[in-house]
């Protein structure tokens, strides 16, 4: 028998996150191998087809958009560090968004003059309020190892003297990147803050498949392998390092490495008893329902004019695990025929996003999961018929997805979309060679997760 | 390797990490991060490139003389022969 294969690095998992840490490791002369246990890449912003149409399973909107040249932002570090051409991935930026509470409604675009506008129009005694809270924020370094733990909520109130301003703020933030409930990490609302409104909002035309080709190529050019349907079982471990895995068919490889993408507590059920050293860490709640709409004609021509609509019906927002199935109250819609891509999309989609109870939608009953989550996407329209019309009677397509479908396609506990509230900002583990990226590293979204994966892959395994 | 060989072994490998900075105008004397946006990461990466093309460590200590094209090219000099 030849000796076995032998990698410098596995990574687990094909998401966003372990394909950017690959394509890293890959680049500069590290023998890698991405293991991904489903049949294609993607992971929480995968994609498929059903019905002849050409689906996403998560994409709204890619943040972090900065026009070109603007080289401080977190879209052209990945970029710059991945060695892929800005144009690869045909961002088109959006036209508006708004974010739409009981009575106010405050609109932004890329540009974030408007958001100050909309705020000294909307909240006058805010304005200089407001402007403080920017500075602040301008001047944080969220990526700074040693950045405090604080909360958001707090840090928030100090300066904003109107609560329903401090809400509308905080809502698209935790909608689009917050695994805790109620409050946020400070460090993570700076970060999403600088991604959604000072930066923005953009698509690419053919939505995120062009993304992950763009990754597959430099994966591919790169040296890098990627092997599907390579689900790890098992982190083999022995005298206290890791020296392999074990793969669902039982079949080994070995590394030097392994970087997991797969989140905290995922990573620790498949490493052995004897290396959990530690603490175990709380499990994410926060999960959702989302409905992927396709109606018969223009959602723009019914009159839904912006690309992200973050709506609550309550004065308070609550972002927490609902008691009921899914909380309808409050959500995202998005429309990705509003952004200003070169020819019209026209693509006449309307997703909506809820957050729902996992367990709810985890233990129903098989024969009773199609007729339950069609009774909840109709509520759910009920519940944002302030913000949107009932589209109802014109939709062609539709799909809905559960916290269940999440659990199944990603392997996340809980179907929780950003993991755990515990993050490891570090990446290290209890085990020397062994690093975590993506979701419960913490940077979350498209752009943090390949953030992170690049970060992570620099700090400890290109040294 | 003659200087101008090193010099545009050097800007290759600025160009592949930062396609959209135009090189044309550079002055060779005046540090390259302020003539062209590069930032630490990018800088790291100059290091790195170095390191998988041509197999030169550049220890930490030396990265002061990486700061300008002219003293980049000086430094690389003597490590490059035989490359
Ligand atoms: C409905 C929805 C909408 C979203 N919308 C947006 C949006 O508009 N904009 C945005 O920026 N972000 C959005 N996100 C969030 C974004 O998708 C994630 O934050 C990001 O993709 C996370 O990437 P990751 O690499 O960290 O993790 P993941 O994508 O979870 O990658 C982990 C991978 O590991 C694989 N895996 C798991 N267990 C194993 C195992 N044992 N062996 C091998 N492989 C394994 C999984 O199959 C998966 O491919 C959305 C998410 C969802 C669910």
């Amino acid at each position: 028998m030849g000796s076995p294969l032998r990698y410098n690095v596995l990574v687990i998992g094909a998401g966003m996150s372990g394909l950017a840490a690959a394509i890293r490791l890959a680049h500069f002369g590290k023998k890698v191998a991405v293991l991904e246990r489903h049949d294609r890449v993607g992971g929480l912003n995968s994609y498929y087809s059903l019905n002849g149409y050409d689906l996403d399973v998560g994409l709204h909107a890619v943040t972090n958009f900065a026009p070109r040249g603007a080289s401080t932002s977190a879209l052209s570090k990945i970029f710059r560090q991945l060695r892929i051409k800005p144009e690869n991935f045909d961002l088109s930026p959006q036209k508006k968004s708004r974010i739409a509470f009981p009575g106010v409604t405050l609109e932004f675009t890329n540009d974030f003059a408007c958001l100050e506008e909309e705020v000294a129009k909307n909240f006058p005694s805010q304005k200089d309020r407001f402007r403080k809270l920017v500075e602040a924020i301008r001047n944080a370094d969220p990526y700074h190892p040693s950045a405090e733990r604080r909360s958001a909520r707090e840090a928030v109130s100090s300066v904003i003297s109107e609560p329903l301003l401090a809400e509308m703020l905080l809502a698209p933030l935790m909608y689009y990147g917050n695994a805790m409930e109620d409050d946020m990490d400070y460090r993570q609302f700076v970060i999403m803050f600088q991604s959604i409104y000072l930066e923005g909002f953009a698509r690419p035309r053919r939505g995120v498949r062009e993304i992950l080709d763009s990754l597959l190529n430099r994966l591919d050019e790169s040296g890098g392998e990627l092997k599907l349907e390579s689900g790890v079982r098992e982190i083999l471990v022995e005298n206290g390092k890791v020296y392999g895995v074990k793969l669902m068919d039982d079949s080994r490889i070995e590394c030097d490495s392994v970087l997991s993408s797969i989140g905290l507590l995922e990573t620790i059920a498949i490493c052995p008893e004897s290396s959990r050293r530690e603490k175990k860490p709380a499990e994410g709640k926060l999960a959702f329902m989302e409905s992927i709409n396709i109606l018969d004609s223009s959602p723009v021509e019914l009159g839904m004019e912006h690309a992200i609509t973050f709506f609550s019906n309550r004065e308070n927002f609550s972002f927490r695990k609902p008691e009921e199935p899914v909380d309808v109250n409050d959500g995202v819609i998005c429309v990705p025929d509003n952004f200003s891509y070169g020819e019209p999309l026209n693509c006449n989609m309307v997703r909506i996003t809820n957050k729902a109870d996992y367990a709810y939608w985890e233990n129903i009953n098989p024969m009773e999961n199609l007729p339950r989550k069609r009774d909840w996407h109709s509520r759910s329209i009920e519940g944002a018929a302030d913000y949107m019309p009932d589209i109802r009677d014109k939709i062609k397509f539709l799909d809905v997805f559960t916290p269940r479908t999440v659990r199944r396609y990603t392997g996340h506990i809980n179907g929780a979309v950003y993991g755990s509230p515990d993050k490891v900002w570090s990446g290290g583990t209890a085990l020397p060679n062994l690093f975590l990226c993506g979701t419960d590293q913490g940077f979350l979204g498209i752009i943090g997760a390949m953030l992170s994966g690049i970060s992570i892959a620099n700090q400890y395994l290109l040294k | 390797m003659s200087k101008s060989q090193l010099r545009s072994i050097v800007t290759d490998i600025i160009k592949s990490i930062a396609p959209d900075e135009d090189l044309s105008s550079l002055d060779p004397e005046k540090p390259l991060r302020a003539q062209i946006d590069l930032d630490s990461m990018d800088f790291l990466d100059i290091v790195m490139e170095l390191r998988v093309r041509y197999n030169i460590d550049v220890p930490e200590a030396d990265y002061p003389q990486l700061n300008s094209l002219a003293s980049t090219v000086n430094y690389l000099m003597p490590r490059m022969q035989g490359v």
